[in-house]
């Protein structure tokens, strides 16, 4: 028999935050993954809503690739506000 | 349940064993967050770049370059892991039916079912290190690879819920709190995870004890018993001494594990005693007695003879726990293929109505 797709799983802890991932399992369909995800990882009312995402649809970037991907934001300190001074004297700026 | 609001009961802080896996947890974000290093520079070698990050106390994640030994060691020990939760559920299992109340039926229901979730959550960490769950159940039914030979031992008495929680799982613990801060990342993550769901297995243990210590005659001769009889097989669960331990060196040097058998043996020794004086048990010891030089209890270590013929097949139960998973996962095939048919045929009827 074929092995069942792996999924992703992502759980909001309480509204008003993101959802967070939690781990991966493995189950034939969206609806019983999603089922699946409720028993493994919210045992312990943990979440207030949980995604599920095939894991083959994640394109993740290479670590090999993290400065060659992530190093033109480093020297763009001009980003930061705390880059621009401020005369003294001025408030609300 | 997406937009349902309900408040989880929140944990209270625990000191403790729990309160070292909130500090692992803390200590694993604020590792995170510290100035990383970024990939390794072109002409570097990658053996000294993996070290580096070892050394800074930085995870090591599943798209990183690691050494050969170092992908099969952690593959061997979690895959070992997830098979111990997985026929952990056997011996407790057994005293489901005959547990004495509903409340203590509903508590040991729910501590088998944390075991299975703890064996899904190490699969799914084993896994990222590019080893399929079929190959992994497919070792463990085939024997070429081991579980924990304390499950091994069979469930004589209702007393040896008590005596599990509280001795084989607080020696689990015992191993596992360190394994929070071990260095490959998704290992570290399941291990904080399945610490902080033990601690009640452990808690529940030592209350069945507690009241059966407390009972009739008969109930605390049967307490006795089970502390009796788990007593030694516990303090073997950590494994040889540290002079006969092969893989333990290496393992240390990788932050795999980060204290030797013998060391965590000391540490679970000394936590018990005081727990034991409480319970009104006594630890079937003749020579256990403080030792002022060493701060520490002197203690008759546990039969290691023993420990390598249960693991080399010939315990009490090996051949029934190993028939036992073999028949579960065979008359189980049914359900897998039949939610693979209806996942495929549900996905046909999709295509056609697409069509």
């Amino acid at each position: 028999m074929e092995q069942t797709p792996l999924w992703e799983v992502f759980v909001r802890a309480r509204r008003g935050l993101s959802h967070t991932h939690v781990g991966s399992l493995h189950a034939p369909d969206a609806e019983l993954a999603l089922h699946n995800a409720r028993d493994l990882y919210t045992r312990r009312q943990e979440g207030v809503s949980i995604w599920v995402v095939p894991a083959g649809a994640i394109t993740a970037s290479s670590p090999d690739e993290k400065d060659a991907f992530f190093d033109p934001a480093a020297d763009k300190v001009y980003r930061h506000p705390t880059f621009y001074e401020v005369p003294d004297g001025v408030a609300h700026l | 349940m997406y937009g349902n609001d309900f408040s989880a009961p929140d944990d209270a802080t625990g000191g403790g064993l729990l309160g070292e896996v909130e500090a692992a947890e803390a200590e694993l974000r604020a590792a995170a967050a510290r100035q990383r290093r970024g990939g390794p520079a072109p002409d570097e070698d990658l053996a000294t770049y993996f070290t580096a990050v070892v050394d800074a106390e930085q995870k090591i994640e599943p798209r990183d370059w690691m050494p050969d030994a170092y992908r099969k060691t952690l593959i061997r020990q979690i895959a070992q892991h997830a098979h111990s939760e997985i026929i952990g559920m056997q011996p407790e299992g057994n005293w489901i039916s005959r547990a004495p109340s509903l409340k203590r039926k509903a508590i040991l229901l729910a501590k088998v079912q944390d075991e299975a979730g703890h064996g899904l959550y190490l699969y799914a960490a084993a896994e990222t290190l590019g080893i399929s769950r079929d190959e992994l159940v497919r070792l463990l039914l085939d024997g070429r690879q081991k579980y924990s030979s304390i499950f091994n031992y069979p469930t004589l008495t209702w007393a040896d819920m008590g005596a599990i929680g509280w001795l084989v799982d607080g020696a689990a613990i015992v191993n596992q709190v360190p394994l929070c801060r071990c260095s490959y990342g998704p290992y570290a993550r399941a291990m904080i995870r399945v610490c902080k769901e033990e601690s009640f297995h452990q808690r529940q243990g030592y209350e069945i004890l507690h009241t059966l210590a407390h009972g009739t005659p008969a109930q605390q001769a049967m307490a006795q018993d089970a502390v009796d009889r788990w007593w030694y097989p516990s303090l073997a669960m950590f494994g040889p001494p540290d002079g006969n331990s092969t893989h333990s060196a290496q393992s240390m040097a990788w932050k795999i594990k980060r204290f030797s058998n013998d060391d965590l043996r000391q540490r679970f020794v000394d936590m018990c005693v005081q727990q034991a004086e409480v319970l009104g048990l006594r630890i079937p010891d003749e020579d256990l007695r403080w030792n002022e030089e060493r701060q520490a209890y002197d203690y008759t270590q546990p039969d290691y003879d023993e420990l390598m013929r249960v693991i080399s097949g010939d315990g009490p139960c090996n051949r029934e726990r190993m028939a036992r998973r073999r028949a579960a996962h065979a008359e189980g095939a049914w359900v897998r293929e039949a939610a693979t048919a209806y996942a495929a045929k549900r996905a046909g009827q999709k295509e056609k109505v697409a069509a």
